[in-house]
């Protein structure tokens, strides 16, 4: 008899059939009936009508059957709470039969029902459970307990779940064990203070005697818990050590990966001249390669692991790199991870069998992968000097294939390699230049550029070529555009007799015809520059620049820290931290590395201690950014910082040295220039709300207070406007808030100091601070007031804007907003949309910028200006934004992320406030 | 922890869905299916991340198998969970193909209940899970036999029940072994290695005590301190002995004894199982010797001369070799002349396939083709695959000989010498390429 039949039924009016079957007499019929249920709901039908009538098949002793309903349970309970009560009366029962492998799925199906009603009634069949004869029982409860924790923890801490959990640590059968380690660190992760795992030598002790005797699987969740442990000295580390090591030549790769991972950070602790140490490096490689004859989805994972291995202590792997040549069939991630590594192993010793093999892999036929092993063989040559020589006669090779993309990587590297070795060799650009038609990716175009730039004097023709490129300058991207400009006006610096038109061209073009803010900067720079002073021009533009450094491409120190903590996992894969790809609260907790102890030189790392906070990953100053960073750009590359004070300088003066054709459009541009300082420069203040009456005179014996709130200077002010709209002399006025959300307080008494006489009115302001005492109100941003005077008390409450609150230093860096920016989750992120408000998108800017909404970057894509900002507010909150603009369009969209989502709303009132006044 | 499983045809049609964790839905299941199944690339990572959630998959024949999570998990168990899924299955049913999965999916269901728990993987182990997930339901056991289930399943030695009683105590021993070869077009060996399986078919009676030995050279060497000093990795048995650069082994094996004393001492399963797995790279036996002879004979002609030498003693016979020559795509004819065999161009794989039925040691043959090409406009050159070969060969290429294999099974009578051992060594040509 075959199951497949289930899959067919589609017809009409299944599911009244069915329900006829469910309720049959007929045992086998039942079944036959529930069998067809399962297999609609696998195809993704909704059968949660049948909800009532499967339930009524559980009471049975037929275990398959039983096994099917439980099933379905599980799939529809939370769509009917109501009815999976139903169900409970069962489980209860079923806990207490005498077959164990009865009682262990009753209390498995259980913890699958996320029904907060029917959670308490599982309570106590899983106290029983926990401490069944049974081991098989028990371990099965041990993982109900996560279950359950994860539908209430509140009600598992109350039952007093986890510390029967913890007693199971010292369970007589290692399965129990494995489970409830299992179970324990996955309630951990929720609580990331609470000691819950309370690792201490004599329960490590315990763990490492189950580890001898558990399944495979167990073995992953003991060693994955060993390696949150931080041995006390250099010598339990090393007990450790010695006990994990016979892990290594486990036929299961992940238990092969756990070990390592404890190893590798239980090796920091230990001094380096320690004969153990050394042992132990030369036992981490074997283990490391035999899982390059794993499956290759396996070889993968152990494949970016060893990239960060090979990155931390590349001394294991360093004879091994024949292992990593790529096989003909390999599939392509493989290949691509491979050559990842091949490049970091790369030493004086083996260059030539590497490029050999580079070599070879450039003619193959994934794009991607030819690719890459071009650039591989560039950074070959950066890595290792005495092969520069054969790297670059190699890349001239495949120049002469012609292969489009070959041709066009191949120059890209070799712009890098001039910049390592300058002045070496030069000889190859007349090749070069051979190939400028074919050029039409934009990397390889700017780098093109630059070499004829840097190179101009030698170039007999490069007037020729930038001239040729300049055609279609609007049609170039931002890449381009900013090389040509530079290169161009380094060509004009060195031949300053024949380019003087093309200068002029490249400069208008920049800066009337362009909107690209990035672009006209710098365009302005330069002609300031070459008409104030062309010899301090000459000195910034042709600045020598400092070489490139070897390793490009290496992980941030402390990200990597944190990633050899998560060998194995997802993590290491994606090379991400933990938070950047899971949600919530679970896992988010940063690992490191635990410091030496011994007498080696603690020094190895470089203050780890800030590894809590780095996930922004502040980028070493060797680490040029990965290609693709939003906000990465070519700016800093050729203009050293010398330039800032420069600005400063008056640009009046007639340049007499300057032909005096140049001179002509200055004035429009410099016209220009002066609305850009007037929109920079000074701001036009932050936005103050028209004043509102907040009391009126009805309701407070004839005194009306109607006022506004304001940011002047950095200091908060409440201006009120008092009025005596009574008969008799008001005194005494006093004033106090209650407990608001940002901590608001009166820094000062209520000045008022002349009596407040019949129909007078007088205007004070209150300055204001932010270290009141704090009470979340709702709306946020509500302020409940009580003014006093002679004659009595009177309460209102009004809302200040929330702009009010954005201090000054708000602007973020920009590695640090876009790291931010990717770490908060999704789920803090909210939406709005501004309607009829016709700025432009630098106008907005700057009227943002006045209310200290910081504009950090502005990207243009398809005619649609994306601006990316940050606001600080005076409780440290930040606030990320991203508007779009589209030119016509009058409605904005605003995108807030914020760790705390709820000032989203406020944030989101003021940018409209502030914009459409 | 793995938060649920799918399994997929080849259409991306759903066979086996089940959710373990309450952060994955349905949704999860449509998202891999249109960003993976119906993606028109070649898949580019194993594992995926869509809207923040995370696929690994793996395929067999045409059946995908996506494990999904959305936290942090341990990639590397993922993977190996969803391999002994395969394998579980592949026991119960055989062949994984969209066929037996919908004949089993109940089966399926069951056994996902099983082995992954809250996405937690449990006792794998076919061995016991056959004692009590059979469909035919667990009615008839006793009170003892389900005590024993459940000790099995959770115990030391998950791997073997107790009571198994044979007539005959029987040992099958194969030393299995691939050997891997890339060299270049001018006989530079590259890369070579060999990755060896010792698999192991035992019919044994109760709960034996297994010792297995070979001729590791750590091993060999430290007996021959104690006895006759030993030249050159020559025992004192005279036999040659091999470096293993590493090795791997079944569960049952006890692993801190073999960190300890490098010695191999396990309770094995009942019937057949991988004992143990190694890899060697030294003085490996490259059983033959791949010599191509490419020339280009203007724009639109190949002459390709193949030779090949066997290289091993001549009283042996390999079998089943198959050369593979790679031909351009434009390639419009070839013509073939061979020494020994049958070749044929085979113009669907690309390939000028020459295969020879034996061939003996110390021996040599040849194949010469010429390829008449299409000329083409295509400024690319040819890739030139490198030219691959199979074969199998009745010898262990690392050299690896067993020694010994004794049984000790102290409760029953029998002895080490009434137990009947079989061994046989065969070398198989793994990724055995030469680039021309």
């Amino acid at each position: 008899m075959t199951d497949s039949k289930y899959f067919t039924t589609t017809k009409k009016g299944e599911i009244f059939e069915l329900k006829a079957e469910l309720n049959s007499d007929k045992k086998e019929k039942k079944k036959e009936a529930v069998k067809k249920v399962i297999a609609s709901m696998t195809v993704g039908k909704d059968v949660s009508a049948l909800f009532p009538d499967v339930v009524n098949c559980m009471q049975t002793d037929n275990l398959e059957l039983k096994k099917l309903v439980y099933l379905y349970l599980m799939n529809y309970a939370k769509s009917q709470p109501d009815m999976a009560i139903m169900a409970v009366n069962t489980f209860v029962k079923d806990c207490e039969d005498p077959n164990p492998l009865i009682r262990a799925l009753a209390v498995r199906t259980m913890g699958c029902i996320r029904v907060d009603k029917i959670t308490e009634y599982l309570c106590e069949p899983l106290r029983k459970c926990l401490k069944d004869e049974d081991p098989y029982v028990r371990k099965t409860a041990a993982v109900c307990v996560a279950k359950l924790h994860d539908i209430n923890a509140q009600l598992v801490e109350d039952q007093g779940f986890l510390d029967t959990l913890k007693d199971l640590i010292s369970d007589s059968n290692p399965m129990v064990v494995a489970n409830a380690v299992a179970a324990l660190s996955e309630i951990a992760e929720s609580h990331p203070n609470s000691n819950l795992l309370d690792l201490n030598p004599q329960s490590i002790n315990k763990l490492l005697t189950a580890l001898n005797e558990c399944t495979e699987w167990g073995q992953i969740f003991i060693l994955d818990c060993l390696a949150n442990y931080t041995p006390r000295d250099d010598r339990e580390s090393q007990s450790i050590c010695e006990r994990v090591t016979p892990r290594l030549s486990h036929a299961n790769s992940a238990v092969v990966l756990s070990a390592v991972k404890v190893l590798m950070k239980f090796m920091e602790m230990l001094p380096k001249d320690l004969d153990y140490y050394g042992t132990l490096l030369k036992k981490l490689a074997p283990p490391l390669v035999t899982l390059l004859s794993a499956e290759p989805e396996l070889q993968y994972v152990a494949l970016r692991n060893i990239n960060l291995i090979v990155q931390k202590r590349p001394e294991i792997l360093k004879h091994e790199m024949k292992v990593f040549f790529v096989k003909y069939n390999d599939p392509i991630y493989v290949k691509l991870e491979k050559l990842d590594i091949m490049i970091r192993l790369a030493s004086q010793a083996n260059i030539a069998q590497v490029l050999a093999e580079l070599k070879e892999y450039a003619t193959e036929v994934d794009v991607d992968f030819v690719r890459k092993a071009v650039r591989a063989i560039g950074r070959c040559a950066i890595k290792v000097e005495q092969s520069a020589e054969r790297c670059v006669s190699t890349l001239l090779d495949l120049i002469q294939t012609k292969v489009n993309y070959v041709v066009q990587e191949a120059i890209v590297v070799i712009k890098d390699i001039f910049r390592k070795y300058p002045n070496k060799y030069e000889s190859v650009i007349a090749t070069l230049c051979e190939n400028l038609d074919s050029l039409d990716e934009p990397e390889a175009r700017a780098a093109m550029i630059w070499i004829v730039g840097e190179y101009a004097e030698r170039i007999d023709n490069a007037d020729e070529l930038l001239e040729s490129f300049l055609e279609g300058f609007h049609d170039e991207s931002t890449q381009v555009q900013l090389q040509l400009l530079t290169a161009i006006v380094k060509l004009f610096l060195k031949k300053p007799t024949e380019t003087q038109e093309l200068v002029q061209q490249v400069l208008s073009l920049a800066t009337q015809d362009s909107d690209n803010p990035d672009l006209r900067d710098r365009g302005y720079i330069y002609w300031r520059l070459l008409s104030t002073d062309p010899v301090a021009a000459k000195e910034v533009v042709l600045a020598e620049k400092p070489l490139i450094s070897e390793e490009t491409d290496l992980i941030e120190p402390t990200l990597l820290e944190e990633l050899i903590c998560h060998i194995g996992t997802l993590a290491s894969v994606y090379h991400k931290p933990p938070s950047a790809f899971v949600e919530g609260s679970r896992g988010v907790m940063h690992k490191r590395l635990p410091a030496r102890t011994g007498s080696g030189e603690g020094t190895e790392c470089p203050d780890v201690g800030n590894a809590a906070g780095g996930s922004a990953p502040e980028a070493a100053p060797s680490i040029i950014p990965s290609q693709g960073d939003l906000l990465g750009d070519l700016l800093n590359l050729d203009l050293p910082a010398v330039l800032l004070p420069l600005m400063g300088a008056g640009f009046g003066a007639a340049p007499a040295v300057m032909p005096a054709s140049l001179n002509a459009p200055v004035g429009g541009g410099l016209g220009d220039l002066f609305d850009l300082g007037g929109g920079v420069g000074m701001p036009m203040g932050a936005y103050i709300p028209p004043k509102t009456v907040w009391l009126p005179a009805m309701k407070a014996k004839g005194l009306e207070i109607s006022g506004t709130f304001a940011r002047r200077a950095g200091v908060i002010q409440m201006e009120l406007v008092l009025t005596n709209k009574a008969m008799s002399v008001m005194t005494d006025f006093a004033i106090q808030f209650n407990r608001n959300s940002f901590g608001l307080a009166p820094a000062g008494p209520l000045q008022v100091l002349t009596p407040l006489g019949p129909n007078q009115t007088i205007e004070v302001s209150l300055p204001l601070s932010t270290v009141g005492p704090v009470m979340k109100m709702d709306p946020l941003n509500n302020l409940q007031v009580a003014v006093k005077n002679n004659i009595d008390v009177f309460y209102f409450s009004c809302q200040y804007p929330i702009s009010m609150l954005f201090v000054e230093d708000g602007k973020m860096e920009r590695q640090v907003f876009l790291a931010t920016w990717k770490d908060i989750p999704n789920d803090n992120e909210s939406q709005f949309q501004i309607q009829d408000c016709h700025l432009n998108s630098e106008a907005a800017s700057n009227k943002l910028q006045g209310s200290n909404i910081f504009t950090i970057a502005k990207r243009t894509v398809e005619g649609q200006d994306m601006l990316y900002m940050s606001i600080k507010l005076s409780n440290g909150i930040w606030v990320l934004a991203e508007l779009k603009v589209q030119a016509g369009n009058p409605n904005y969209t605003i995108s807030l992320k914020c760790r705390a989502p709820e000032v989203s709303q406020c944030v989101f009132q003021c940018y409209e406030a502030v914009l459409k006044n | 922890m793995i938060g649920g499983l799918f399994i997929y045809n080849h259409k991306g049609e759903v066979l086996i869905s089940r959710v373990y964790r309450d952060d994955i839905g349905r949704n999860a299941v449509d998202a891999f299916r249109v960003n993976v199944i119906h993606a028109r690339q070649q898949v580019r990572s194993p594992v995926t991340n869509i809207a923040r959630t995370n696929f690994f998959h793996v395929k067999r024949s045409n059946i995908w198998l996506a494990a999904v999570t959305k936290q942090n998990v341990n990639a590397a168990m993922v993977f190996e969970f969803l391999y002994k899924m395969c394998d579980v299955m592949a026991s119960y049913f055989g062949k994984i193909s969209e066929e037996n999965i919908k004949n089993n999916f109940v089966l399926i269901y069951e056994l996902l209940d099983e082995i992954l728990d809250f996405g937690y993987p449990q006792n794998s182990e076919t061995g016991s899970l056959k004692t009590f997930i059979t469909q035919q339901g667990i009615k008839g056991q006793t009170k003892e036999e389900q005590s024993q289930i459940t000790s099995q399943v959770t115990g030391q030695i998950g791997w073997r029940r107790e009571g198994i009683k044979y007539r005959r105590n029987e040992l099958f021993l194969d030393v299995l072994e691939s050997v891997n070869l890339l060299m270049s077009p001018q006989g530079q060996v590259l890369s070579a290695h060999v990755s060896g399986r010792v698999v192991m078919k035992s019919y044994l009676s109760g709960m034996p005590e297994c010792k297995f030995g070979m001729n590791d050279k750590i091993i060999i060497d430290k007996a021959g301190k104690g006895g006759v000093t030993n030249e050159a990795g020559k025992s004192t048995s005279g036999k040659q002995s091999i470096a293993i650069d590493d090795c791997t082994f079944n569960q049952c094996v006890r692993l801190s004894k073999f960190d300890s004393e490098r010695s191999i001492s396990f309770i094995p399963p009942d019937g057949e199982y991988e004992l143990m797995r190694y890899r060697t790279t030294k003085d490996i036996i490259l059983p033959f010797r791949v010599i191509p002879l490419v020339r280009e004979v203007g724009r639109t002609k190949l002459e390709v001369k193949v030779v090949i030498k066997s290289n091993f003693k001549p009283s042996l016979l390999a079998q089943k070799i198959e050369v593979r020559i790679p031909t351009p795509l434009n390639t419009s004819g070839v013509q073939v002349i061979c020494m020994k065999g049958k070749a044929k161009y085979k113009a669907s794989e690309n390939a000028i396939v020459w295969k020879i039925k034996r061939m003996a040691g110390m021996k040599e043959s040849q194949i010469s083709a010429e390829i008449e090409l299409l000329p083409t406009n295509d400024k690319k050159k040819w890739a030139r695959p490198p030219i691959s070969m199979n074969f199998e060969v009745p010898f262990a290429p690392s050299g690896l000989k067993v020694r010994y294999l004794k049984v000790f099974e102290s409760k029953l009578n029998y002895s080490d010498h009434d137990v009947i051992k079989w061994v046989r060594y065969i070398g198989r040509s793994g990724i055995y390429e030469t680039r021309c």
